[in-house]
């Protein structure tokens, strides 16, 4: 640990001196010498395909880039690392909160006009206000995932003849077809309460419609609203139904919801979740993606839009050094997510993006740049995290609350309004 | 003593001397014990950022959040049962293994669960109560039981398309029927693939000929038209069914392999068709352990599971200090064995059993992990413990470590007590 800190200063401080002298350095492949450290979220094999993506960058440039893998700890980290004074050049954050809390504080600098002009042209103009705080833009959404998807077995689908439904009103109905038989629908992993949160969204994107959901994101309207109801009693006619909905769902983890769709024994024929689905199949269970597992895009509600909620790892800078900020144009540009697109488990916002090697990938995401501007990002992970973001309370709880008794929609708003109140008050 | 002489003569008495020796243990004491004690208790008067002196706003907000009061309730009921119910199953066990040949290796088996951590035996236990009785052990025995006594019913789940009334008996037909009929019973929610092996396509039987006769068949095929019988669509064989009049059952029959059923010689009037529920009746599943109900106990459960050892090994260790004279007495006298353990052995033990009593008293008030690993997110408020709700508040949830130091200061309230108690036994054998 001592060692690795004594490295992490050594290189920030060559970082820092390089910057110093590259200034005068003429054309931009020539950042020998210099040093960019990142921090980001991603372990195991995303790393290494992430590694790849600066490997490129190494070679293009000459400038060494060391990531810094920090998991599920990587506020922390940044916070400290922050209050310490030795920043990393650049991080990958998942949350935008943190990205406000760090660009109110002067701990991020504002990008520069060639990064500001290459997400404008890459990324519809929603991206922009995800990364923006205070009218100034401090970066861009590198890695997206696309959370509006139910993942469904074809071979259940078979049983009765069904098609991808492309309303609310036909999912329900498509649901009663596969209930009758014996199957439940819809597998809930409802131990977890960030999939109820995501449920909820994608309807209430759907029924109130974009300017409502920021609404309520910053609590500008209460969760007592009649949008909000509305949400929930569309929410109803799905949960509300025992024999749509698979057994056991508030004692189900997301993982195991999946499997219950695909493995083996199933007992429902769909699941509802993000992107990253499809490798929770591909390694707990033999369905084959695009075959036996394929995707559909979450219905639309009333008519609304195509609607997209998505949540993504913000690349933002703490220094503008010339070495960083090449390094934020390259994964601006279309060329670096090309290169994780290629392996994988990655979608892009940036609409130039082309080279994902299978038609679902390819389907995910250009369903994310095809909503455009209906884009928002996950409503939870804006709210503070002791309403959007905590095991057994907040929003994770009513929710759960709520699928346990799906009647009680009165009730679960005022607790959701008490609850977000108390923490978006502090 | 001739060779003390040549070193101080009392040892021990010159305080400056003794200072030296003290001063490491002092400064890590005072660094890692003292220092983060202080700390916690002024921390616990300012708020989540630590700028603003709050009083004692803290311990208010604490006592009046229903999440904390759930909590304070759960741990009075882990202290309540948890210790009591481990020192009582460790005092049998151990007056039992005491009398057996292999009673070491009775006793280290016992003991291997405390070699486990915390987590890891959480995670196991998460599974042995996994709701499916496939995955979990709890509900696949209690599932192997039931289903011994009662087997389960042929078509679970199956219902009655429309036209009929779920009751508690089953499914009654909602209009009334004639010798002479066709009943049409179109079944779903069922599997084709489960239909029984000899069951052929169903057909629609001829009507008139003075008999009611009808079809329960299961009414799921691609394409197939509700409530029509469709070419692949198969009868559903040994489906009870009953004709009712006026509440009594008047004729009972079963459907034939392809679905048909007759009622032969049924007299004239209306009379209103009955599916019977034991025919549709859900398989017995278990129990649902780890819902908001039960959680408690099952946490409970697990934890006596792993500290029962503990218990063992220390009552093992105060039967064999007590003296056999006392019980070889008390046999001679005549006394039986109940009386043996009631009356000698239990107040011999009585200082051991306290001490292991309050040591897991101290245990239980700062259970953590099996609540963490056990509980699913859906029921963490209902299973919740102060030491848990204590680090959600300080590192879970936007980190407001005010509120999290005053926890942390409850909680030492409550462990001193038991400590202080410990301590002073201790002495008091010492002196």
């Amino acid at each position: 640990m001592r060692k690795q800190l004594i490295a992490l200063l050594a290189f920030t401080a060559v970082a820092g001196v390089s910057a110093c002298s590259g200034g005068a350095a003429g054309t931009s492949s020539d950042l020998k010498g210099q040093t960019v450290e990142i921090v980001g979220p991603w372990t195991g094999d995303e790393q290494k395909n992430f590694e790849k993506v600066l490997e490129a960058f190494k070679s293009k440039t000459g400038a060494d880039v060391k990531y810094t893998p920090a998991g599920d700890e990587l506020p922390t980290v940044l916070q400290t690392r922050v209050s310490g004074g030795t920043p990393p050049n650049v991080a990958l954050i998942a949350q935008p909160g943190l990205v406000a809390q760090f660009a109110k504080a002067g701990a991020l600098k504002p990008v520069g006009a060639e990064v500001d002009k290459a997400v404008t042209e890459h990324n519809a103009a929603v991206w922009k206000q995800f990364a923006s705080v205070d009218g100034k833009l401090y970066g861009f959404t590198f890695k997206t995932a696309n959370k509006s998807a139910f993942w469904y077995s074809e071979k259940a689908f078979g049983q009765v003849g069904a098609t991808p439904p492309a309303t609310w009103d036909d999912l329900v109905k498509t649901s009663k077809a596969i209930a009758e038989t014996g199957l439940a629908a819809v597998a809930v992993g409802g131990a977890d309460g960030w999939t109820l949160t995501d449920w909820f969204e994608n309807v209430y994107l759907r029924t109130a419609g974009p300017d409502n959901y920021d609404k309520l994101s910053k609590h500008e309207i209460p969760w007592t609203d009649p949008s909000v109801r509305k949400a929930l009693e569309e929410l109803a006619k799905l949960w509300g139904d025992p024999t749509l909905i698979a057994g056991g769902a508030l004692q189900t983890e997301f993982p195991k919801s999946v499997i219950n769709v695909f493995g083996d024994t199933p007992n429902a024929a769909m699941v509802f979740e993000a992107d990253f689905v499809a490798s929770v199949i591909t390694t707990n269970t033999k369905a084959k993606v695009g075959q036996d597992a394929k995707f559909f895009p979450f219905p639309s509600v009333a008519g609304s839009k195509d609607a997209v909620v998505a949540g993504g790892d913000m690349a933002v800078q703490f220094k503008d050094d010339r070495a960083t900020t090449e390094l934020m144009k390259f994964l601006a540009s279309p060329e670096s997510g090309e290169i994780w697109a290629g392996q994988g488990g990655f979608l892009s916002p940036n609409k130039d993006v082309k080279s994902y090697p299978d038609d679902v990938t390819r389907d995910l995401a250009k369903r994310i740049v095809d909503a455009g501007d209906n884009v928002r990002f996950d409503m939870s992970d804006l709210a503070p995290a002791a309403f959007g973001g905590t095991k057994g309370a907040g929003e994770w709880k009513d929710l759960q609350d709520f699928l346990a008794n799906p009647k009680d929609v009165d009730g679960i708003m005022a607790r959701l309004e008490v609850n977000a109140a108390k923490a978006f008050g502090k | 003593m001739r060779l003390t002489t040549n070193v101080d003569a009392a040892p021990g008495r010159s305080p400056r001397q003794a200072i030296p020796f003290l001063l490491p243990a002092l400064v890590v004491l005072a660094a890692l014990v003292l220092y983060p004690l202080v700390f916690s208790l002024i921390r616990s008067f300012f708020d989540a950022s630590g700028d603003e002196f709050v009083g004692l706003r803290n311990y208010v907000d604490t006592f009046t959040d229903p999440r904390t009061l759930i909590a304070f309730r759960n741990n009075v009921i882990w202290v309540v049962v948890a210790p009591a119910a481990v020192t009582g199953i460790g005092l049998i066990l151990a007056v039992l293994t005491e009398r057996i040949r292999w009673a070491t290796a009775f006793r280290l088996v016992l003991f291997m669960p405390m070699a486990i951590s915390l987590f890891a035996s959480g995670i196991i236990f998460r599974l042995v109560y996994e709701e499916a009785p496939n995955q979990g052990v709890v509900n696949a025995v209690l599932v192997g039981v039931h289903d011994m006594f009662s087997p389960s019913s042929q078509y679970p789940g199956a219902r009655p398309r429309t036209g009929y009334t779920a009751t508690d008996a089953g499914f009654v037909g909602d209009a009334p029927v004639q010798a002479g009929d066709t009943v049409m019973l179109p079944l779903v929610g069922f599997s084709p693939q489960q239909v029984p092996p000899q069951a052929l396509p169903a057909s629609t039987p001829a009507s008139g000929s003075g008999e009611l006769r009808g079809v329960v068949w299961l009414d799921v095929s691609v394409g197939g038209k509700a409530g029509k019988v469709d070419p692949t669509e198969r009868g559903l064989p040994g489906v009870a069914v009953e004709a009712v009049r006026d509440g009594q059952v008047v004729a009972r029959t079963t459907t034939g392999d392809d679905g048909r059923f007759t009622f032969p010689d049924l007299a004239e009037g209306d009379a209103v068709v009955h599916l019977p529920s034991s025919n549709f009746s859900l398989p017995f599943r278990g129990m649902t352990w780890l819902g908001p109900s039960l959680i408690t106990p099952v946490i409970i459960s697990s934890w006596i599971w792993i500290m029962t050892g503990f218990a063992i090994t220390f009552i093992a260790a105060g039967l064999s200090a007590i003296p056999r004279d006392a019980l070889e007495a008390a046999r001679v006298d005549g006394a039986t064995e109940w009386q043996v353990f009631r009356r000698v052995t239990i107040p011999l033990l009585s200082p051991v059993l306290l001490v292991v009593f309050v040591t897991l008293v101290i245990n239980v008030l700062k259970i953590f992990e099996l609540v963490f690993v056990i509980a699913p997110g859906s029921v963490q408020e209902e299973a919740n413990v102060l030491a848990l709700q204590m680090w959600q508040v300080s590192f879970g949830t936007g980190g407001d470590q005010g509120a999290g130091s005053a926890l942390a200061v409850i909680l030492f309230v409550l462990v001193a007590p038991a400590m202080l108690f410990n301590i002073r036994r201790f002495r008091r054998e010492r002196s």
